[in-house]
């Protein structure tokens, strides 16, 4: 825990520079289950991309890429959404690669 | 039409909204966020209303935003916005800002920030003129303290302040249509959408900005938690309060109506509530009529609007063939 502040060295209205904040990793909300994809399957439609309350789906440039699971808070909704069941929901503590991509049943790393 | 590479490209170029909040896991509010700044290509400053997107992403002194984000009070989100768009225009006009180089303004609240406690500030900012664009996140109730009943609530739903029991059956009132109090501004630009169609929410957005003046955009949000629903559901409960005529997609520019999306196959109101626990209690015994009357209404508006769309159309270019929603959409 920080040290409180005085009040005259609280910054005026609350400024927060944004490049200078990491956003708190919210992947330890998940209950139990995370995504997959199986990349033979995804048609790069990015609809789970769009969805994703939590940008816990990743693009590289215009395509899908994987899922940041530090930020996955396990909802469900990219694989409820994905139009080709491309992803599934595996348990959380499923060995799985780096980002969840899957090609044709083994792990693609790049 | 927008496409969702587009929404990507601008998304690669500036990640204007970041994962890393506390909304609720499978929250509808961020594709309400994601899909409305992605869409504007100027650079955009936000104002935000007090609510769960304003709580939830701005824990001091982390932010999910990446753009110039102001929050001042509940009740003032079109107020501060009309101030912080005259300050611009007034600097511009002081060539302290350049003139070729537009901003815009957009203002998120839910509902409410904008259907109760705000809409006075939104009336006035909508009044005056201000060149801006408000987007109301409609989850229907006042979410961040517990479900309190708002003006936005559905007829029937049980929240913390209209609870489904012995004494009361759920909300007793009709909701408010806010989207018709708006457009009673006689302002350019007033839609209404939902998260489960983006497209449609893209192509509002990129017209909206173009108008003359201030625009509204009422979006059909979803909250797992207010109302009783499987979080991964949150995209297709949106989706049949559209295909139910619960929530129908259209706009209004300069006056003329135009319905935007027609469910291909209306599906009846009570599969809608029998997805949300907050709708439980309609399925008792003692209150299907409660359902018959549901049901009617939506029909009786429906209808009302496809009077006025049929009475309208003529004003804007005909649609492509298999063209639901369109931004290649003219005024004749
Ligand atoms: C003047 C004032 N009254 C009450 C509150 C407490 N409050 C904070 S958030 C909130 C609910 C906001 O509801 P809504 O606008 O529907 O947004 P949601 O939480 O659903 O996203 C309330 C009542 C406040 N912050 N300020
Ligand atoms: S499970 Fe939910 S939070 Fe995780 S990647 Fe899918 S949509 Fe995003
Ligand atoms: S309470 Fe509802 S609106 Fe608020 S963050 Fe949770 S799901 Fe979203």
């Amino acid at each position: 825990m920080n040290e409180l502040k005085k009040y005259h060295e609280i910054p005026i209205g609350g400024t927060v520079i944004t490049k200078d904040v990491v956003q708190p990793k919210t992947g330890g909300w998940r209950m139990g289950e995370k995504p997959m994809v199986n990349l033979d399957k995804c048609v790069n439609c990015l609809i789970c991309w769009l969805d994703c309350p939590d940008t816990a789906v990743l693009a590289e440039g215009t395509d899908f890429f994987g899922f940041e699971y530090d930020y996955c808070k396990g909802c469900a909704l990219c694989a409820e959404v994905c139009p080709t069941d491309a992803i599934v929901m595996v348990p959380d503590d499923q060995e799985v690669p780096e980002y969840g991509r899957m090609l044709n049943g083994g792990p693609h790393e790049n | 039409m927008p496409t969702i590479k587009q929404l990507a490209a601008n998304e690669a170029k500036e990640k204007r909204f970041r994962g890393g909040h506390s909304l609720c896991s499978g929250c509808g509010i961020p594709i309400v966020v994601r899909t409305v700044l992605n869409s504007i290509e100027t650079p955009v400053v936000v104002v935000n209303a007090t609510g769960c997107l304003e709580v939830a992403t701005t824990r001091f002194p982390n932010t999910a935003w990446n753009v110039p984000w102001l929050h001042v009070a509940f009740e003032n989100a079109a107020a501060a916005a009309s101030g912080v768009e005259s300050a611009y225009r007034a600097l511009v006009k002081r060539g302290k800002l350049p003139a070729d180089e537009p901003v815009t303004f957009v203002v998120f609240g839910g509902d409410g920030g904008t259907y109760d406690i705000g809409l006075q500030s939104l009336s006035g900012a909508l009044e005056r003129g201000h060149q801006f664009l408000y987007v109301c996140y409609d989850n229907e109730a006042y979410m961040n303290t517990g479900i309190q009943r708002s003006s936005a609530t559905p007829f029937g739903a049980s929240t913390t302040t209209s609870p489904e029991g012995k004494i009361s059956f759920g909300k007793a009132q009709q909701r408010k249509d806010l989207t018709a109090i708006a457009e009673a501004h006689h302002v350019n630009y007033v839609g209404q959408s939902a998260i489960s169609h983006w497209h449609d929410l893209s192509d509002k957005v990129k017209r909206a900005v173009e108008v003359d003046g201030p625009a509204f955009i009422n979006v059909l949000s979803t909250c797992q938690l207010g109302w009783r629903h499987e979080p991964r559901e949150a995209v297709k409960v949106a989706q049949l309060a559209v295909d139910t005529l619960f929530w129908p997609l259209y706009e209004v520019v300069k006056g003329r109506f135009r319905l935007t999306h027609i469910p291909e196959e209306i599906v009846p109101i009570e599969t809608w509530l029998r997805m949300q626990g907050r709708f439980k209690h309609l399925f008792k015994e003692e209150n299907a009529g409660a359902l018959e009357v549901i049901q009617q209404q939506i029909f009786d508006e429906w209808e009302r609007l496809k009077e006025r769309d049929r009475n309208d159309r003529a004003h804007f270019a005909p649609l492509q063939k298999d063209q639901t929603f369109t931004t290649e959409f003219e005024m004749v």
